[in-house]
């Protein structure tokens, strides 16, 4: 395990920028975001973002190609680039959780090569939770946010930040930081103290059972699927701040000169999502509804190995604006414990 | 510059040939700028289609795998992307990608088997390129019967090939009807699904059928009193999609995704999932 102290950052900072694109949580305006570094930006203190850090990867909006169109004739533009190398700094467990989720859509055959590109070119270094907070499940999940991952782990005790490469990537940049060493009683007293706080937090007891591949005709059918949606406005918060539902349209823009089609984030939640012209398979906030949940507790175990499409980082529970999120439903429909 | 595969990236097709079919359906025959076939393809895989600036869309395959020259798609018009290809002349570029799904098994289940084909007017593209497969190796199968309905004389599709290749074919046996009595028709008139009760086939036949749903649901209840199980039976699906590689979230039933998990199911299989198609 390596050390520096908290006035060393900023040096360190810049020395990582020197050769890659750096982002990392800052504050602005009132709330938290992921932020590229430059002398002068802050690393926030807030327990994460508002945006969860999918965008890196899995950009909200992306051209995909362009195409020439002459006449009758189409001629195809392949406009992909090779990824810049990037460091995330300071993603939480839940959110590095996210990434592996996220891998498991894009990187399976055919794999996304826009996605396999950017995930290639960067590096993660994720920050251990200290304060977690009312709308955290994670541990619901089986993460441990005091063990966050990544390709670097950092620890902030007091005034040091721990640091420890996790990958062949994450040593790779770490061995270039001059970073001192240094033993883990620190770490282990501040892994013990955050454990304490999950433990009391109001969602500790938030379990999967119930849940899960092979479960979907008992869960399909649940009744209480109508009054849970009943309130659902359909406006799609959810999927948006949410980092791992990763449902996207294509889409063509003519700019008059050339067509570029591009790739958008789209919803599940939204009642065109699945319309064609010769109908739509899910025509009520019901079935949509029930679709989102079903997809991260059921259909995504199924096919992943019983890894949930959930990491509990709590940003829908903050954000609906008729405060229905996946905890209720999980309660509900699975009968979790409160 | 990214060098890796990208599967939404598509290739250029060339219209080369366009059939009006029936009053709302065309097929149109596409090879690439080099007059060669875009990619080879199984029975009953589909292809994504597109115009730059209309919109993609995903198509069965309505020809044989055995026809290596060109694709043909038979296309019904119903939405933006159809309706372009609908005024689309011969020469046009498209572009196309694929092929995707699991095809119908025609070299394992099917093999050695008795067919019957039953489809419901613009459902028989999907079901063409597997009878004119199973017809290029009829010696790999029994007999074949083919029940195909539609609205009118006019709106049943590949009527000609229908008429002067199949009916033709010995081992090959095609029931025909139209929903309603008009004068130029001496064949039969009535639905699908009573039409296939009337015929009473024998149950040593896997079935194969598409249609609207409601002419599978009903077309399915006659067979079950026919005596046929659903592992006998399959068929072919179709929901929205936008990547066709069981990305972007969209044409799922259940755990499934249509574009790679099927779209060809046995309907035992499709009684496990939830009834969202």
């Amino acid at each position: 395990m390596l050390k520096c102290s908290y006035d060393a950052l900023n040096g360190i900072f810049a020395k990582i920028a020197e050769n890659a694109k750096l982002y990392l949580p800052a504050d602005k305006d009132g709330k938290t975001d992921y932020t590229k570094w430059a002398e002068g930006v802050e690393w926030s203190n807030a327990l994460n973002t508002a945006r969860s850090p999918k965008d890196f990867f899995f950009p909200q909006v992306e051209d995909l190609m362009k195409f020439k169109v002459e006449g009758k004739s189409i001629a195809i533009d392949d406009i992909r680039e090779e990824s810049e190398d990037f460091v995330v700094f300071g993603v939480r467990a839940c959110d590095v959780r996210s990434f592996d989720i996220l891998d498991r859509v894009f990187l399976i055959e055919p794999y996304d090569s826009y996605y396999a590109s950017r995930r290639e070119h960067g590096v993660i270094i994720s920050c251990a939770c200290t304060r977690p907070t009312e709308t955290c499940f994670c541990k619901t999940f089986g993460i441990d946010c005091t063990n966050p991952g990544g390709d670097i782990t950092v620890w902030r005790c007091e005034d040091a930040l721990y640091w420890q490469a996790n990958t062949e990537k994450g040593e790779k940049l770490l061995g270039t930081l001059g970073l001192e060493s240094a033993d883990e009683s620190a770490v282990n007293a501040q892994k013990e103290q955050t454990a304490r706080i999950m433990e009391k937090l109001p969602l500790a007891k938030l379990t999967t059972e119930g849940f899960g591949g092979g479960k979907t005709m008992e869960l399909f059918n649940k009744p209480e699927w109508k009054s849970l949606s009943e309130a659902c406005l359909g406006c799609g918060t959810c999927t948006f701040v949410c980092p791992t539902c990763q449902c996207y349209d294509v889409k063509d823009f003519n700019t008059g000169n050339e067509i570029i089609r591009y790739r958008c984030w789209d919803s599940c939640m939204y009642s065109d999502f699945t319309k064609m012209a010769h109908g739509n398979n899910r025509l009520s906030q019901v079935e949509r509804f029930r679709q989102r949940f079903m997809h991260k507790l059921v259909y995504y175990p199924e096919n992943n190995e019983g890894i949930f499409g959930c990491v509990g980082c709590g940003r829908c529970l903050a954000k609906c604006p008729i405060s229905m999120n996946i905890v209720k439903v999980m309660k509900t429909i699975g009968g979790s414990a409160e | 510059m990214n060098t890796r595969r990208e599967p939404l990236i598509p290739v250029v097709g060339v219209i080369t040939d366009v059939r009006l079919d029936t009053p709302d359906i065309k097929t149109f025959r596409v090879v690439t700028p080099d007059g060669k076939k875009a990619f080879d393809h199984r029975p009953g895989q589909c292809a994504m289609l597109s115009i730059p600036g209309v919109g993609e869309a995903m198509f069965s395959i309505t020809s044989s795998p055995t026809n290596t020259e060109y694709m043909e798609f038979s296309i019904k018009k119903c939405g933006c992307v159809t309706e372009w290809l609908h005024q689309a002349e011969v020469g046009q570029n498209i572009t196309i990608r694929g092929p995707y799904g699991n095809p119908f098994p025609v070299d394992t289940e099917f093999a050695g088997k008795n067919l019957l084909f039953i489809a419901g007017g613009v459902a028989l593209a999907p079901l063409r390129s597997v009878i004119n497969y199973v017809r290029h190796y009829k010696d790999r199968y029994g007999k074949i019967d083919i029940v195909y309905g539609a609205r009118s004389k006019e709106d049943l599709l590949q009527y000609r090939e229908i008429i002067d290749e199949w009916c033709k074919d010995e081992g090959v046996t095609v029931y025909l009807t139209i929903d309603r009595e008009q004068a130029d028709w001496d064949g039969h008139v009535g639905f699908v699904p009573n039409y296939v009760k009337e015929l009473g086939f024998d149950t040593d036949k896997t079935v194969i059928l598409c249609g609207p749903p409601i002419m599978i649901k009903f077309t399915l209840a006659g067979l079950t009193e026919l005596g046929f199980k659903k592992e006998q039976v399959y068929t072919t699906l179709e929901l929205k999609m936008k990547c066709a590689i069981g990305k972007c979230g969209r044409c799922n039933v259940g755990s499934k995704y249509v574009c790679k998990d099927g779209p060809v199911f046995r309907l035992d299989e499709l009684d496990e999932l939830p009834n969202e198609y």
